[in-house]
This record gives structure tokens, sequence and C-alpha cells, in this order.
């Protein structure tokens, strides 16, 4: 890989070892992958903030270099904790556990990172422009910034991201290049969808069956973005899907001839099956908001719950300054009053819910019904919000 | 033997090899430096202070903080050899400093070779075979 003169100032130490340490790793990378050179990135997402996924030695690693002067050098936005760093104890998350997130947060906040704890930096202010480069982790996003703006990023996990803020640079592979984001499979979308858990559904079969293509998707004919997050968000957890097109609708999409692409589709009995494997009755809570809920999802939520009472815990994860305009447009009132919770700065994959009692959860969301069973332990039911809600009233 | 340098530095140690990939969380114990893995083929063996010989890493990538606490706990492999290194046992290592060069065709190192991996030239050597049987 082609390094300019400053580059290999970096690689000999001359600006310390930390950003030694963080550029050798990208440029490890870059080799991996056939770069050939650094581009700047103009913004950073950084995964493995919770204490759940990066454990004791994540935590000391990041303190050791926090304290040792590690500092971004472009806008850098952290990922979900472990835990509402208000609520936790209300909420009853393990003392322990929290003491160790507030630190790791605080090791991310000395090196100059947001604390904005969601995994929707696109949703609070942190829109890249169309075809800006990024360093991004955070699976969903990665897919939302790739597919629904057009920006360009590579699946990027906790420390490549973290190495792009310190350097402010990342290597010129993968998606970053024109040539890699044509789509290389046709979906014909044979049904109707129309709640965020058919997108859901829909992104859930998806990636399983497709993995890490990229598919030029077919016959849907309205997605708001609510619908386009939770369906770049389901198909890159269950498969890795970084980048999709939907016909008439994402901008990259008409960029790409598609001739000789293999076709393939999607009817209504496929997305059937797929709910069916998620059955069930005897929820033991609802958990809304993978990822993060949008204004409007916690308005339609509000709308379902207003009046009544829940019997069982309705946990609905979104971002702090998405709950500051719940609060603030009384949303929040109407949810509480009903016995729902809003919970920010964290999530039901990243919060260490197999130690708070949850067995059986409702969701709407794809990745969580991917991720609940292996990392929290739970049984997933699969709904919409209509549904989910009417179980537990 | 020729490969690239991930990691620089220079050590001499006894290989511990395996055909099979690594996968660090959940594989390999930090606190004891050993692979923990069910049915891996080094379940129970120790990696501390060995030169460690595999393919490539696999699974989560919180891996790379695994390979950071083994050296911090004293109990990491003194370098690693890898035949095609993936980017999760690449950042663990510098971000750990171990030595460690990728791009050796791994079938010529045997378990209990005695090694030198000069990482500051991305090379290996076999200073002396294990005794065979």
């Amino acid at each position: 890989m082609y390094l300019t003169k400053e580059e290999e100032k970096i690689l000999d130490g001359e600006y310390g070892e930390i950003k030694e340490k963080m550029f050798r790793i990208l440029v490890v990378i870059g080799d991996i992958y056939g770069a050939d050179r650094m581009i700047p990135v103009s913004s950073c997402q950084i995964s493995g903030v919770s204490y759940k996924s990066i454990g004791e030695y994540g935590l000391e690693f990041l303190e050791s270099i926090s304290e040792k002067g590690a500092r971004v050098v472009v806008p850098s936005y952290l990922n979900p904790a472990g835990v509402d760093l208000k609520l936790w104890k209300q909420l009853g998350y393990p003392e322990n556990f929290a003491r160790k997130q507030m630190r790791i947060v605080r090791a991310f906040r000395k090196m100059g990172i947001y604390p904005t704890l969601t995994c929707t930096p696109y949703l609070i202010g942190n829109i890249p422009r169309f075809g800006e480069h990024l360093a991004w982790a955070e699976s969903s996003a990665v897919s939302f910034a790739n597919s629904v703006i057009g920006a360009r990023t590579n699946r990027e996990g906790a420390i490549s991201a973290l190495a792009s803020s310190i350097c402010g640079v990342t290597p010129n592979y993968g998606l970053h290049l024109e040539e890699n984001r044509k789509p290389d499979v046709i979906v014909n979308i044979n049904t109707e969808l129309n709640e965020i858990s058919d997108f859901g559904l829909l992104g859930y079969y998806l990636g399983r069956v497709l993995k890490n293509r990229i598919p030029y998707l077919r016959g849907i004919k309205f997605a708001t973005t609510d619908h386009l997050k939770a369906l770049g968000a389901a198909m890159a957890a269950t498969g890795s899907i970084a980048l999709y097109h939907v016909e008439d609708l994402t901008p990259e999409a008409r960029n790409f001839k598609l001739e000789n692409l293999e076709k393939f589709s999607v009817d209504e009995e496929e997305l059937k099956e797929e709910k069916e494997r998620f059955s069930g009755e005897d929820l033991d809570a609802v958990m809304i908001g993978c990822p993060h809920a949008s204004l409007n999802e916690i308005k339609e939520i509000s709308a379902l719950v207003k009046g009544k009472k829940l019997r069982k815990p309705l946990w609905i994860f979104t971002s702090r300054f998405v709950k500051k305009l719940s609060v603030d447009t009384g949303l929040s009132r109407i949810i509480e009053k009903a016995g729902g919770k809003i919970i920010s700065d964290t999530c039901m994959v990243v919060s260490p819910i197999e130690e708070m009692g949850f067995k059986v959860v409702g969701v709407n969301s794809g990745k969580a019904a991917n991720y609940l069973p292996n990392l929290c332990g739970c049984r997933v039911v699969f709904g919409s919000l209509k549904e989910l809600i009417e179980m537990i009233i | 033997m020729k490969g690239k340098t991930i990691y620089p530095g220079r050590v001499e140690g006894c290989a511990v090899v395996s055909m099979e990939p690594i996968g660090f969380y959940g594989g390999v114990d930090v606190k004891s430096g050993e692979i923990v893995e069910k049915g891996h083929p080094l379940e129970g063996r120790s990696i501390k202070g060995k030169i460690l010989v595999f393919p490539h890493g696999k699974g989560s990538t919180v891996g790379s903080y695994i390979i950071y606490g083994l050296k911090r706990y004293g109990n990491a492999p003194l370098a690693i050899v890898t035949e095609n290194i993936d980017t999760v046992v690449a950042a663990g290592v510098i971000l750990a400093g171990i030595p460690c060069v990728d791009g050796i065709d791994i079938s010529r190192i045997r378990d209990g070779d005695i090694v030198v991996v000069d990482g500051d030239k991305g090379e290996i050597e076999i200073k002396r075979r294990a005794e065979d049987g």
C-alpha cells in the first residue's frame, strides 16, 4: 500500500505509541484487503461500548490508551452501552456491571468521542452526505449509511473504527470503491410490506439466504426511513449485508446495469414460515427499539397503549436525544402511564438482560430476533407492535 | 521462511501448532493462557510463552481484546505465526505488542519445534526440529 511521508512518520512512531499502533492496525487491514492507500473519513461510529461485549480487557485497554493521551481527530460517535446511565438502578441493572460501564464511557469521552450511545447516529444529527467516506462500525448504521444515504463505509469493527477515529483515515478498499457497490442478485418481493416488523422479517430472511451479497430489491412500493432501518439492520444481523439497493427508492439503485444477474424471489409463504419460528404467547416483556426507536415509532406505540394498563414490562430503547423529544412532546407520559418505560443509552441486545430474569421477550425487530437467543439466552416471540402490545394488555 | 511483518520484535521459543483456526473470544482463558474451546485440537494446552502457530482467527471481533488481556496478565504467547491473518488477530497482536509474522506455510512447522520469529524482518526460522514420535 502506498503511504505518504507523513504516514510513514506515524508508523515510525514519531507521533507516539498509540497513533503508531492504531495506524499499524489500519495498514495491516489495508494489506489484507488489498487497499492501495489511505483515504480521509469524515466521521466514525464506534462499537464495542457495552461492558457485556468488550469485558474486563476491553475496559482496561480503553482506559490505558485514554490515559496515555489517545484523542480522536474526526467527529466520532458511540454505540449503545450496556446500561441506561441514569436509570440503571431503577431498572434493576446489576451494580458492578453499571460501574464498569460508566468507566468505559468515561474513557471514550476522555478521547473526545461524543457519548451519543446510540446505534442510530443518523437520527440524532450525524447525517453523512451522499458519497462521503466514513469508518462506521455498528452493522445496522453501516447498512443505513451505505444503502439509504449512499455514503461509503465498510463494516468496521470496534477496534478498526477507533483506529480510524484516532488517525482520521481508513484503508481504501471494499465499499469505498464504486465497482464494489454494484448489486449481485435481484430479489423480487411478491408480498406486501406494511409494518416495521414486516420489513424486519424480510431482512431476517434475506440475510440468512443471501449471506454477504449485495441485493437489488424490487417490488417495495413504499418505505419510510424507519422501515429501511429495520430492514437493513436485520439483513446485516442474520447475514453480513452492508449495502442493498431498492428500485426507485435508494440513491444508487439506478447507477448499475442489472443484466445477467441471478434472480431470486420472496413470497408471502416464506415470510410466514419465518415468522412461525418465533411464535408464542407467554411474554416476560416486550422490547422495542432495535435499532433505537425514532420519535415516530414512539408515537405509534403511545397511540397503542394510550389509556391502557400493561401487565408486563414494555421497554422502548432509544437515544437520549429522542427520549428528550418524547418527554417534551408528552409521548413518554402516555407510555409511562400505561406502565411502559423509555430507556436510553442502551438496548436489549447489549444489556445484561439474561441476568435480569427475562426469559421470553416479544420483539418486532429482525435484528433483535437474531441476537437475543444467543447473546441473552432468551426465547423470542416475533410480532408487529400491535400484536405484541395486545399480548401484554 | 519469508513472510510479512504484522508486529515487529524478535523472539525464540517452542512452537505450539494448530492447523485449525483459533477463536480467542470464548476459546482462550486469559487467566491461565490455556485453550478452552471444546473439541479444539489444542484444548487444554497452554499458549503462554510459546510460539503460537495457526492459520487464522475465527469468531467474535472481541477476540482482539482477549489477546490484549493475555499480554496484560502475562499469559500471552511469545509470538504468533499465521498463514492468512484476519483482522481480529492482527488488531489483537498490535494492541498487545506481540511479535507476529503472517504469510507462512505453517504445515512446515511441527509442534515442539524451536522457532525464531523475526518480526522486524518478517521471517521465521526453524532452529531445531522436535524429536520425531
